[in-house]
């Protein structure tokens, strides 16, 4: 062992810039180590596809021939979308899990000990699993083609209608953000978030056409945040009967409200965590 | 930056911690003169976690002064952060990430340059003996392993103040060792270091003063032979091969200090400040008797002795209560 005099070297190591952009930095390197983890362990990835993966064949082999669409398009090409809302939806129960494993592994705690910026463990932590969203909505883009959907209106529609789709995902990390800070393990934050998702995603437009249900969740149906996505994606993505500019606002306006709502309700959370 | 320079590192007065109604400090006083290492010592659920925790501004204190290097840590946590270095009880490094990687991210997050950065973390892992594996991922490391890169991780951005909250429990004697050839060469090189240990050997080996605390309170302070010294000089353990025998020798022996029959029934300990001339006393006393001992040992008092004497238990037999205590209030995390 050489010697390594502890003593400080002084201010002279650190370069002095605003907390603007120690927050940018702070949220990159933070983002940086989440996806190297997600690099490292490729099973997270491919977990998070299995499900999705089982309900595209499900419903587009078992249950798809009984399920009747508007609109004279196959029903693959409605269904897609829906697969997409509930891949990213599920997806964002990841950002909990992680934080809840931080939080568990005393990791948070060293991190509430360094200079850092606060809200740098959230926003890095929500950043990398928007980039796996990213990663993870193309595979099930492709995946979508293998069995048989096809883009209705261009690849700008493609395009926007993920874009779309991965806002609203982002949104979510930030509510199951909030989850992961507030249970002691992995665990709890997976049990504690399926019931949440599970009234958001399949009681919604994502199956089948919200109009075979019965009234008294019609309501619910139509315009809870995962159709209100799962439309605006089908009116990018499909076109025709399926356009709806106040949809496509609509999720656009939800994404924002629940970042805005729940992103300074996770970070105070932080601060009080641990 | 500090309003009133002074001689100490760590200052601590009538620090009070509530959670609810439970008061896990209840007025704590004590302070760490720089280039000194105090060994704060204390079963599970003392508070010594939670002293640290509002020191290394985690947790917010509810009343009280704490400062560290001249600054209040309520109201400039972020320059305190800049100038401390915290080891945990549960090695906090990222499984996921290599040896270099954590330390890379510590010293990112401490907004080092990334040069002084690279160069510093390439000196640490040597310093730590780790360079074999820096490019393995943490979760393949031994706990031994886990425990050097964790110290590694709080010591790359240059502290002043280290905090080591039990930095080697549950390790084996060897990796015990180690860890604490590193902490004496760190305090050898000038280092402030506020130690909680569980061990009261570590705290005897590491430690130039040691403030006892139990339930939330300080209930002893001073160097290990300090403490040592209110216990009486010599300590002498006879045993017998049955009970009777005991409890008669200790009957005898009372009239040359404090005697006391232990747990197991057939040890008779006697507490002296005769220095080893009263092994004779002793010696003679017990053939007066026609007591015979299985075995005769002088000792000094260990710290274990102190602590018996203070708290009436020892120091590594948890509380069960002071234990759910601090695992519900002092920290969310898991395991105990």
């Amino acid at each position: 062992m050489t010697a390594t005099a502890i003593t400080p070297t002084g201010v002279a190591d650190r370069p002095r810039k605003s907390p603007f952009y120690w927050a940018v930095a702070d949220t990159k390197t933070i983002a940086w180590r989440n996806l190297v983890t997600i690099r490292r362990l490729p099973q997270l990835l491919v977990f998070s596809l299995v499900q999705p993966v089982i309900f595209v064949i499900l419903f587009r082999y078992v249950f798809g021939g009984a399920i009747k669409i508007p609109g004279g398009l196959p029903y693959v090409d409605y269904l897609m979308p829906g697969v997409f809302a509930q891949t990213v939806a599920f997806g964002a129960i990841q950002t909990g899990i992680g934080l809840a494993e931080d939080l568990h592994k005393g990791l948070i705690e060293r991190f509430r000990s360094l200079p850092m910026a606060r809200s740098a463990v959230l926003s890095g932590r929500t950043l990398a699993d928007l980039v796996r969203n990213v990663f993870v909505m193309c595979l099930m883009v492709a995946i979508g083609y293998v069995v048989g959907f096809r883009v209705q209106t261009s690849l700008l529609g493609l395009v926007a209608g993920m874009a779309v789709m991965l806002f609203f995902g982002f949104s979510l990390t930030w509510i199951f953000a909030i989850i992961g800070l507030s249970v002691t393990n992995a665990e709890t934050a997976q049990a504690a978030s399926f019931p949440i998702l599970a009234p958001l995603v399949f009681a919604s437009s994502a199956f089948v056409v919200v109009g075979t249900m019965p009234g008294w969740l019609q309501g619910w149906a139509k315009y809870q945040p995962v159709s209100v996505a799962i439309d605006a994606t089908r009116s990018l993505m499909l076109g025709g009967i399926y356009t709806n500019n106040a949809k496509v606002l609509g999720s656009l306006a939800y994404s924002v409200g629940i970042v805005a709502v729940f992103a300074p309700l996770a970070v105070r959370r932080y601060r009080r965590a641990a | 930056m500090e309003n009133a320079p002074s001689d100490n590192a760590i200052v601590v007065e009538g620090l009070v911690k509530r959670f609810g109604s439970v008061s896990a400090l209840d007025g704590v006083d004590f302070s760490v003169p720089k280039g000194s290492v105090l060994g704060l010592l204390g079963p599970n659920g003392a508070g010594k976690t939670t002293a640290v925790r509002i020191l290394t501004t985690i947790l917010k204190r509810t009343a009280g002064r704490a400062d560290v290097l001249g600054i209040d840590v309520g109201a400039n946590p972020q320059a305190v952060r800049e100038r401390i270095g915290l080891a945990g009880q549960y090695a906090a490094v990222d499984e996921n990430l290599t040896g270099h990687e954590n330390l890379w991210m510590v010293g990112k997050l401490s907004h080092l340059n990334p040069k002084t950065l690279r160069a510093r973390s390439d000196e640490l892992l040597e310093r730590f003996d780790l360079v074999h594996a820096a490019d393995r991922p943490a979760r393949t490391y031994s706990g031994g392993m886990r425990r050097r890169l964790d110290l590694a991780a709080a010591l790359v951005h240059r502290p002043e103040v280290l905090f080591l909250d039990e930095p080697t429990t549950g390790l084996d004697p060897q990796g015990r060792t180690g860890l604490w050839q590193v902490i004496e060469e760190l305090v050898a090189e000038g280092a402030t270091v506020l130690l909680t240990t569980q061990y009261l050997e570590e705290a005897d080996r590491l430690a130039d003063n040691i403030v006892v605390i139990d339930h939330g309170h300080v209930i002893a302070e001073g160097t290990a032979a300090d403490l040592k010294a209110r216990l009486g000089a010599t300590i002498v353990e006879i045993a017998f091969s049955d009970a009777a025998a005991a409890q008669r020798a200790r009957g005898v022996l009372t009239g040359l200090g404090e005697a006391a029959v232990q747990p197991d029934g057939q040890t008779v300990e006697l507490k002296s400040n005769d220095g080893a001339r009263v092994a004779i006393d002793v010696v003679r006393a017990l053939d007066g008797e026609h007591l015979e001992p299985a075995s005769l040992a002088l000792r000094e008092p260990t710290l274990d002795d102190v602590f018996l004497e203070l708290t009436g238990h020892t120091a590594e037999e948890p509380t069960p209560e002071d234990e759910s205590e601090e695992d519900r209030h002092g920290r969310t995390r898991g395991a105990a």
